[in-house]
């Protein structure tokens, strides 16, 4: 006779169960990215009520809305603010923007590198699709040149950012690029940059079958992932303007900066010290 | 602000724009902090998606914004009331605001502690409502001792964080838990339901909206704040605030030296906008004289509430406070009619 039995994921108590089944489509890599966020704060054994997961709109954006701990949903583009009004009320939380590439560096990046440049303690994952999944799959600025999507009909005439170029450019402290399919190295990645000091960026190309996909004809979610496979080269700490993402030749991955420079929240607090002759590490009494 | 905050145990950041600037804001209150920020026209225009995010989130924060003349960069730096209606219903949707508009240096000090309780208490953004007059002014201003100054804060959950329910209180304002309290809440500018989580069904939308409007609506006579100056049965009476008071409150005392019949409401809370005092006075006035510097924002409320009653408009746009003769010419004409 078949018994049923429930088996708990090892990552449940890292979700809000209570609001699975998750939004994604079959074949969305957007997943495999929170599967990997997670894993890490597992491995790391990471304080959940220390956690901030901060997100703003758009598929990758409901990442904070599945996480088992303090999250945010904002308006588009502005999550990278909203985790700097947190760490600068709260210093000693961790605060993780999980957002998408639309919302990170279109509408948003005038907010990324400022943060970058201060280099305010966060860390912000960036699920880059080429697209933007959430709306019917427009162009955005991570979209290859000649790529159709929605709003690109006759091939995209925009050129696009590399993300590690602009990230490191910027400031950030430590830059990573993976794709959905290095669960691994961007798992010990996420890691790296969860306990690292100051403004950290990792970019992981994954697969949207459902519109970008459709749009350039590459098939299914799955046959996305074997062509990620194909192209991707692992190159640590090539100089990341060569580090290109070209999804008919080769993306080009690995981590690109992992340097320290003094972080911004904690040279407020020292201000904050200095002036009011108080030990002061939060402004919010506890 | 810079120089200070640090001296006091605070943070003040400049952020690249206006609207991360109000982002700041509301991430810092979520955090449990006491925040605010402060503007001009063009950066308030750039606050307005922000705003709603804090109404929609509930999140208690301050803004000032200094009215100059507009639209687009207009007139830096004169002053004008031209923002009135935009801090009502300058983000899309449904909701309430609080406004309060100072008219002196002292009001200013005060209407801020002020915009803080009240943020605090209803859990809403409110705006310090001020124009380029009011605050480039110098007057004295008194600075009670700490101890002397109302500090309201937010109402904190009383259940552990299994039994919170970020907006599921049968109150209209439900007591709110911090990021980094242990709570693990889940805050979202998508309409939401009890618990804080997504929820795009009629109802839940609903319920939300008017509780986000009833919390200020059935609240209003509490939050609004007044002063009726002069006759007790008034036969005109001037309607002003901000800092074109200061020309209406000469043109009352001329008025009554002239032995007019006159009264003057100055308003200190724009929104919610003080109906009953304006209902009262419209029993036995026969007239209003509302004096705004743009081109009838208040003017608009003022016909709504009083409506059967004769309404004049002093108007002044450019820069300068209305002339108090102006609203003489106005008032003998409203007393003429009588
Ligand atoms: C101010 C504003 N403009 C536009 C939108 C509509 N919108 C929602 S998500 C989105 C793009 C999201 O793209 P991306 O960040 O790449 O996320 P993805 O869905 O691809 O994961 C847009 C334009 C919005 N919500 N707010
Ligand atoms: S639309 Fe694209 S990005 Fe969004 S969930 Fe579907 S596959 Fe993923
Ligand atoms: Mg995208």
């Amino acid at each position: 006779m078949l018994k049923q039995v429930q088996v708990e994921h090892p990552l449940d108590p890292l979700l809000r169960i209570d609001r699975i089944p998750h939004i994604w489509c079959p074949g969305c890599g957007i997943g495999i990215v929170l599967n990997a966020f997670l894993r890490a704060l597992k491995e790391l054994n990471f304080d959940m009520d220390r956690l901030v997961v901060v997100s703003g709109i758009g598929c990758a954006g409901r990442a904070a809305g599945y996480v088992n701990a303090d999250g945010f949903h904002t308006t588009h583009g502005r999550p990278i603010p909203f985790a700097t009004g947190v760490k600068l009320a709260k210093p000693y939380l961790k605060v993780v923007v999980f957002s998408g590439d639309g919302d990170l560096f279109a509408i948003g990046g005038n907010h990324f590198i400022h943060a970058a440049r201060r280099n305010i303690d966060m860390l912000v994952l960036c699920v880059n699709n080429q697209n933007y999944g959430m709306t019917g799959g427009q162009l955005g600025p991570t979209t290859p040149l000649d790529a159709r999507t929605s709003t690109s009909p006759y091939g995209n005439i925009e050129h696009p950012f590399n993300l590690v170029h602009l990230a490191a450019g910027a400031g950030a402290v430590y830059v990573a690029r993976w794709t959905v399919l290095h669960v691994r190295r961007m798992t010990e990645s996420i890691k790296k940059a969860l306990l690292k000091k100051g403004f950290s960026f990792i970019e992981v190309i994954s697969p949207c079958p459902t519109l970008f996909g459709r749009y350039n004809r590459m098939g299914t979610g799955l046959d996305m992932m074997k062509l990620l496979a194909e192209r991707s080269v692992v190159m640590n700490f090539i100089d990341p303007a060569e580090a290109v993402v070209d999804l008919r030749d080769k993306i080009v991955c690995g981590e690109f900066v992992d340097t320290e420079k003094p972080e911004y929240t904690e040279m407020v607090y020292r201000l904050i010290r200095e002036k009011s002759g108080r030990e002061v590490t939060s402004i919010v009494e506890s | 602000m810079s120089r200070r905050l640090p001296e006091v145990g605070g943070v003040y950041i400049q952020m690249e724009d206006e609207l991360a600037s109000l982002v700041v804001v509301i991430g810092a209150s979520q955090a449990g902090a006491k925040a605010m920020t402060a503007t001009s026209g063009p950066g308030f225009s750039l606050m307005m998606e922000q705003l709603g995010l804090a109404i929609m989130t509930e999140t208690p924060c301050v803004l000032v914004n200094v009215m100059r003349g507009g639209p687009s960069t207009g007139q830096p730096t004169k002053a004008s009331q031209g923002d009135v209606m935009q801090a009502k219903w300058g983000a899309h949707g449904d909701y309430e605001i609080i406004a309060l508009a100072p008219s002196s240096p002292q009001e200013f000090f005060d209407y801020t502690i002020e915009a803080f309780n009240l943020s605090e208490t209803y859990r809403v953004p409110v705006i310090v409502l001020a124009d380029e007059r009011v605050a480039h002014m110098r007057e004295k201003v008194v600075i009670p001792p700490e101890d002397e100054i109302k500090v309201v804060s937010r109402k904190k959950p009383s259940v552990p964080p299994e039994e919170y329910l970020p907006y599921g209180s049968e109150e209209l304002i439900p007591p709110m838990a911090c990021l980094g309290e242990g709570y693990r809440v889940h805050i979202t500018g998508l309409t939401h339901n009890e618990k804080g989580y997504p929820d795009m069904s009629g109802d839940v939308h609903s319920k939300l909206i008017w509780r986000i409007c009833n919390k200020i609506r059935s609240n209003a006579e509490k939050i609004w704040r007044y002063k009726v100056i002069g006759s007790e049965r008034p036969e005109a009476t001037i309607v002003v605030y901000g800092s074109a008071y200061r020309s209406a409150i000469r043109a009352f005392k001329e008025a009554r030296r002239e032995g007019l019949s006159v009264a003057l409401l100055k308003i200190e809370t724009v929104w919610p906008f003080p109906e009953k005092p304006l209902l009262d006075l419209s029993e036995t006035s026969k007239g209003f004289i509302v004096v705004e510097m743009n081109t009838g924002q208040i003017l608009r409320e003022v016909q709504r509430v009083a409506g059967s009653s004769r309404v004049e408009f002093v108007s002044q746009l450019g820069g300068d406070l209305p002339d108090p003769r102006g609203i003489l010419t106005k008032i003998r004409r409203v007393l003429d009619h009588a």
